[in-house]
Order: structure tokens, then sequence, then C-alpha cells
């Protein structure tokens, strides 16, 4: 099986991280060779397959030896449960340095070092929230990933960032072989969350490939860092990342996204009753003048 | 080959403008003009400042190259990181003929680079503990620094590191000036932003470290040269003339130039501004903040230099003005001799002038105190106040071309046929591939002082050995027959 290069984007805080490894543990229980590439400063991509608080980072490698030219692969590549390879990238404390910078330079580093070798069937990115530069788009570019997974949920900013992304996955689409490969629903339990979400993915061109219910199993797994699929296989919550798992690995739905615009996007979220309609004379009137009038 | 007029240069220009595209044709148009001697202000006639057009050859550089190149590098007790990556600093390094007096290492750093050698690493984790270790092995290393400057260059900018606090925390450490300039390389469309931030640092860092000071004893004749490079010595040939008309030069700027000296600036009586293009910022903030008035000057050719002299001296008392008589009649006899040598193998010679700052204008009246005449000029960054200044200095109908390109340049020269061009390094092999003499005008061709009377006399013997020289003759064309005349190899090449 050739090389599947996957990244997973969405909002920050939306559970990325915590989707990502165990889908990636489900994938590894069917038998596939897998690596998660962590693409944020925060090195929290990989602590629930190494059982780690954080790996050491590539850039904080680099930065103790020198240049990243001074590294060796075995530095930084971890295998974790089931044989899983862990990367980090790494970056600065937040606030200084260039953190995008330290992503290309980390990439540029696994690629130049052989890192992608014939025996992978599959490499995650597991990218920072916010795509606030170049940087952060490089998991997209230069025939790095080409199936784009959007964490997503029935929330208003959840649902702004998932089309935001689309918006960004055209930009590379058209000029090269990144498209999007669905919504992953990470439930926050709002009502018809659902079909909320089908029906956004209906609109950009891509479906839900799965969705994922809420279950407090999967705090309990983080919190001894390990992914339910580790903590406790029999529980029904691993078996929803085994079906997100198969959905992936038989997915052939990969599209160029045709991401909607804001007014859509509002009438999309009125339809479901997540925001109200937009009462004109209330916009930039204060409380307190509200309760003079 | 008889001037132009003022129709024929009009057409020129339309016809040089042709090749462009539409939209770049429309841009182009706007900084290229023929002089009206009648006009008052320049923006009835020319653009400028503004950015270049992509795809040709500009001759401009950066504000990094404004600041550190031009306004700070020459400050030659301090020591000036570069700070970034290696090759901004490498590559401009001693390269603009600054010269100075000191023990260099020991006392005096200007042909030194400094530079914070930017690594990924750096880009990724920021430069601000590097550059504060930096600045802790200056001090150990070159202990009779007397201060810090920090030239940002691009990526300082783009990873926004706090140099500011950084210089702050160094300046309590060492107890020096330590100046932190955002003077990234991108930042405005020449180096000209980069003067204006350099001003600014200046202002902002510097000028007041002596307010309250009253220790240091004045004269009723202290002044500051300002906006002097010093390139090839032109400072030292001002500041004699300056001080043997009775005055007391406090401060040089910044070629030769110390920390000291600036920080003394605001205590003098008069500011003299050579440069005005690089410098006038500082010297309208002094003139509003310590009320010191400024002028500006031209020390480029025995008419010019009297004329400053004179309107220097007409600020002071009787004993300046006849201190500036005297000058004027003492070196009389040296600058008649040198005209009476040079100006019958100059006579009518036409030149084209294509540099920066101050000279496409303040150097056309040294040529037409030799008899040459100044048939086109341009600015690589000027201002609209910098071509205002040029219009009357300038004969009518001739070329007048702002941040001009490789092909305008070159066209301009094919049609105009100068017997000298002045310019750059990047102009001059062109050109003499052309056959026509060539001078670089900033760095004087590592020739100088061209300031003052010691420098008209270098002046007018480089021009001279330049537009006289026998290898002109030389340049033939095997397959033209014995006819053709010079002009026509020129013309074809």
């Amino acid at each position: 099986m050739a090389l599947r290069q996957c990244a997973i984007y969405g909002k920050g805080g939306i559970g990325k991280s915590t989707t990502t490894q165990n889908l990636v543990s489900a994938l590894a229980e069917l038998g596939n060779s897998v690596m998660i590439v962590g693409c944020d400063p925060k090195a929290d991509s990989t602590r629930l397959i190494l059982h780690a608080k954080a790996q050491t980072t590539i850039m904080s490698l680099a930065a103790e030896a020198g240049s990243v030219e001074d590294l060796e692969l075995e530095d930084v590549l971890k295998a974790g449960y089931r044989g899983i390879k862990c990367v980090e990238s790494g970056g600065p404390e937040p606030g200084v340095g260039c953190a995008g910078r330290g992503v290309i330079t980390a990439i540029n580093f696994l690629e130049e070092e052989g890192a992608y070798d014939d025996e992978l069937d599959f490499v995650f990115y597991d990218v920072l929230g916010d795509v606030v530069c170049g940087g952060f788009a490089m998991p997209i570019r230069e025939n790095k990933a080409q199936e784009i997974y959007i964490v997503c949920s029935g929330e208003m900013m959840a649902m702004y960032a998932a089309n935001n992304i689309a918006k960004g996955i055209v930009k590379y689409a058209n000029s090269g072989s990144v498209r999007l490969a669905g919504l992953i629903c990470n439930s926050r339990e709002t009502a018809r969350e659902d079909e909320l979400i089908s029906a956004l993915a209906a609109k950009i061109g891509t479906t839900m490939i799965h969705f994922v219910p809420r279950d407090n199993v999967v705090q309990r797994a983080e919190i001894r860092r390990m992914t339910v699929i580790e903590y406790e296989p029999e529980h029904k919550q691993a078996q929803e990342y085994r079906d997100l798992a198969i959905k992936i690995r038989d997915n052939k739905n990969f599209v160029i996204p045709t991401p909607i615009t804001m007014d859509e996007l509002e009438e999309l979220m009125m339809e479901f009753g997540i925001i109200d309609d937009v009462d004109e004379s209330i916009i930039g009137v204060t409380a307190a003048a509200e309760a003079t009038a | 080959m008889a001037a132009l007029t003022k129709e024929e240069t009009e057409a020129l220009i339309q016809e040089v403008l042709e090749v462009y595209p539409e939209q770049a044709r429309k841009d182009r148009a706007k900084h290229l003009a023929v002089n009206d001697q009648s006009l008052e202000k320049s923006n009835k006639c020319i653009t400028s400042n503004r950015k270049s057009q992509p795809g040709v050859m500009t001759i401009r550089g950066c504000a990094y190259a404004g600041s550190k190149g031009v306004v700070w590098g020459p400050i030659k007790d301090m020591i000036h990181i570069s700070h970034g990556p290696v090759g901004c600093g490498q590559y401009s390094r001693a390269g603009r003929r600054n010269y100075y007096v000191g023990t260099t290492g020991i006392n005096t750093f200007g042909t030194m680079n400094f530079t914070s050698d930017f690594q990924e690493k750096d880009i990724v984790f920021g430069g601000d503990k590097k550059l504060a270790k930096i600045m802790n092995e200056i001090e150990e290393l070159f202990p009779l620094n007397k201060g810090i400057s920090i030239q940002s260059e691009c990526p300082i900018g783009l990873i926004g590191d706090d140099i500011e606090a950084v210089a702050k925390k160094a300046n309590k450490e060492i107890g020096k000036p330590v100046v932190p300039v955002r003077c990234e390389g991108f930042r405005g469309v020449s180096q000209s932003l980069g003067h204006h931030i350099a001003n600014d640092a200046i202002r902002d860092w510097v000028l007041e470290n002596r307010d309250g000071d009253e220790s240091f004893a004045t004269t009723p004749y202290d002044v500051a040269v300002i906006g002097d490079y010093n390139i090839g010595g032109d400072a030292w040939a001002s500041r004699t003339l300056l001080e043997e008309m009775g005055l007391r030069v406090v401060a040089q700027w910044s070629g030769d130039g110390t920390i000291a000296e600036m920080e003394k600036t605001p205590k003098v009586k008069l500011n003299l501004i050579h440069c005005y293009r690089s410098m006038n910022y500082i010297a309208r903030h002094m003139e509003e903040k310590y009320k010191i008035p400024w002028i500006e000057y031209n020390f480029f050719g025995p008419t010019k230099i009297a004329e400053s002299l004179r309107k220097i001296a007409a600020l002071f008392d009787e004993t300046i003005q006849a201190g500036a008589e005297k000058v004027i009649a003492k070196y009389q006899s040296e600058y008649d001799a040198v005209i009476a040598k040079y100006k019958p193998r100059l006579q009518g010679k036409r030149v084209m002038l294509y540099v920066g700052g101050l000279r496409p204008r303040h150097v056309i009246g040294a040529y037409e105190d030799l008899g040459m005449e100044v048939v086109g000029t341009g600015y690589e960054f000027g201002h609209n106040d910098d071509y205002d200044r040029t219009i009357k200095e300038m004969g009518n109908a001739t070329l007048i071309y702002d941040d001009v390109t490789g092909y305008e340049f070159e066209e301009f020269v094919k049609r105009v046929q100068p017997d000298l061009i002045g310019s750059g390094i990047k102009e001059k092999y062109i050109f003499q591939k052309m056959g026509i003499p060539f001078r670089q005008m900033h760095s004087w061709d590592y020739s100088g002082p061209y300031h003052g009377y010691d420098g008209f006399a270098i002046f007018a013997r480089d021009m001279d050995m330049t537009l006289n020289n026998p290898c002109w003759k030389q340049v033939k064309v095997p397959w033209k027959t014995a006819e053709s005349s010079d002009v026509a190899v020129a013309a074809s090449a």
C-alpha cells in the first residue's frame, strides 16, 4: 500500500490531538504502520502514545546541538503504543520567535533524513489550531499531506473555523494534490449536532466521515496519558475510534472543497437554531441603552 | 553634439517609455521629466519616493542600508551589530569609504563587521538571548567601545523580537548607550526610510543623553556638521574651512564621528546640513526642541563653496563674516590655478549623473566651475523636496529621472551622448563598455576628497584623467570602417 499522508486541522481546543491519537492507535491495531508528526509548539500530539508529558522536539534538540543538520533521525523519532512512530516539530515559547518556521524546518528535516520510509502506511500531521501563517500550512504544501480531515463540533466558532480551513485548502488544492477528505464531528452535545455537521459537510462538498460521541472515558484515559484504545479497549468509545479508523482507511472521497460565504454559514446556523435571525436594530446597542429605550 | 530642445527631450522620454506595458508606462512616465526652471515646485513635473516597478533594474538599496550603511555605520567609536543573518553586514562591510582616525579593533570599529549571524534556531526561538550575549561579549572583547547600535535585518521584524527591551537592559548593565534601530530591509520603498528611522533612533536614544548637563563649555561660534559621511576624507576638507573662518566644529556626523559628538550637538548654535536627504529629520527635530536653526550648504566647487561660506557667515557676527572672506581670498590663487589648468581641457563637456542623497544637485556647481554642463540628473531615493532644489540648478530642457531603470538610463545615454557619466559601481562597466568615460560618484571611484577647496583640485584632476584618458580613442570596433567616428561607436554599443 502506498503511503497516505493525512493532516488534521480544526479550531484550537476542539480535540484534534486526542482524536488523532485514538484514531492512529486504532489504525495500528488494524495492522497499519503509522507515524504522527506534531506540528504545534506545545508538543502535545504524541503524549498518549508515548505515555510521556511532552516529547523532546526536533527544534529543541536542534537548538541544543547547534543546528538541525547535527541531528540524527533516531534522536527525534520515538516509538510508542503498537510501534507508532512519534515526532514533534516543537518551537518557541508563546510570544517569541517564529513557530511557523519551526514546522517548516522540522518537516524538511524529516524528509531529508528519510523518515517517510516504505514501511509506513500512514502519516498524520496534527497541526496547531489556527493556521496563522505559511508555516502551519506546510503539511499541505509541496505534496506532503494529500488528505485533510477537519475536526469540528456543532458550536458556532468550530464551524467558522472549519469553513475557513476549507478556504485554505482550496488555495493549495488548485496548485497541488491536496484534497479535503471529510469532517470529523467531535461531539459537544449541541442540538441536532450530527445533522448540522452533515449539512455543513454537504455544503462544502464533503461528508461527515464520523460522529464521535462525547464520553468521560476519554478524559479518564488522558489522565493516564493513554488513548481509550489502550486504556479500555472493550469500551464502546474505543469502538467509535475503530469505526472512524476503518472509514478513513476505506475513504475514497477526496474533493476540492467549496467553502461557503459568511451569509450562507449564518443561514445554516439559523436553520438549526444555533444563532437567532439577525435583528439589525440591536446591533451596537449597549445593555444600558436598551434598558432606557 | 548639440543640446536637445525641450520638444526633443519630451519625445525622447516618450520613445523610451514606448516599450513598457501600459501600467508600467503610466507609472514610469511620472518619474521622468524635462526640466523647466520656471517651476517653483517639482510635483508639477515629477513623482518620487514611490515603490519601484517589478521587473526593472532599479539601483536602490533598503532601509537597513540607509541606517547601518549611511547614518549609523560611520559613528566610529560605537559597535554596530548587524542583527540577523550574516550576509547583510558582511556584503556591505567597509564598502562606503567613510574615513576615520583611530585604531580599528581597539577604539574604533568602522571597517569591522559585527553580526548576530542568525541560524535557523534563532529564527524559530527568537534572537533576544543571543543579542544580549553578544553585547556582553562585545564589552569583554572591545572594552573601549563607547556604545552599541542594533541594526535590524529583515527577520527581526518578522519574528517580533523585542530588541528595545534587550537594549534597555544592556544599557543598564554596561552603562553605555545601546540603540535599537528598527531598520528592517523590507520597510519602505528604498534606503530613504532607513535614514528616517535612523534619525528617529538618534532622537529617541542619543540626543537627550546630556540634557541638563551644563559641564560642556560652549562658545557663540559652535556649529555641527551634519550629513557629511567623510567619504575619501570629505568632512576633513570641509571642516578646515569652517574652522579657518572662526567657527568651532563641535560635532561631525556621521563621518569620522563619535557618539559623544552626537550627544553634544544639542548645545551648538547652528546645524550645518550637507546631506539634506538623509539628515533633515534630525535637524528639524533639534530646531523644534532645542531651537537650533539649521541651513543647508554645498562645498562642491569654488562658486558653491564661496556662496555657502557667506551664507553661513551671515548668521554670525562680523568676525565670522570677515573670516569667510579671508578664507575665500586665501584659497583663490589655488582654485584659480585648478580652473586655469583643467577648464581648457573640460570646457563644454556634457555630463549625466545618477546618484543618491544630495549629489545629483550638489555637484552641478563643481562641474560648471570647470566649464562643463550637467545635461541629465536623477535621484535613487530622493523625495520631491530634493527635486524642488534641483530645478533651478539644472538648465532648461535637461533630463530629470527619478529611480531610473537600467533600461531607461542606457537609452537616455545613447541619445544624449554625454562626454562623462557619474553614477555607481553597477552602472560603471555598462557605460565604459559603451565607450563612455565614467566616474563612480558614490565612492569617488576610490579617490577623494571632493569637498572643499582641497577636494575641488582632486575632483578636477579626476574628471580630466577620466574624460581625457587616451584609452577612449582605442575603443574601436574592428568591423567599423575608418570613417566611423567615436560617437558612432558609442551609439551602436
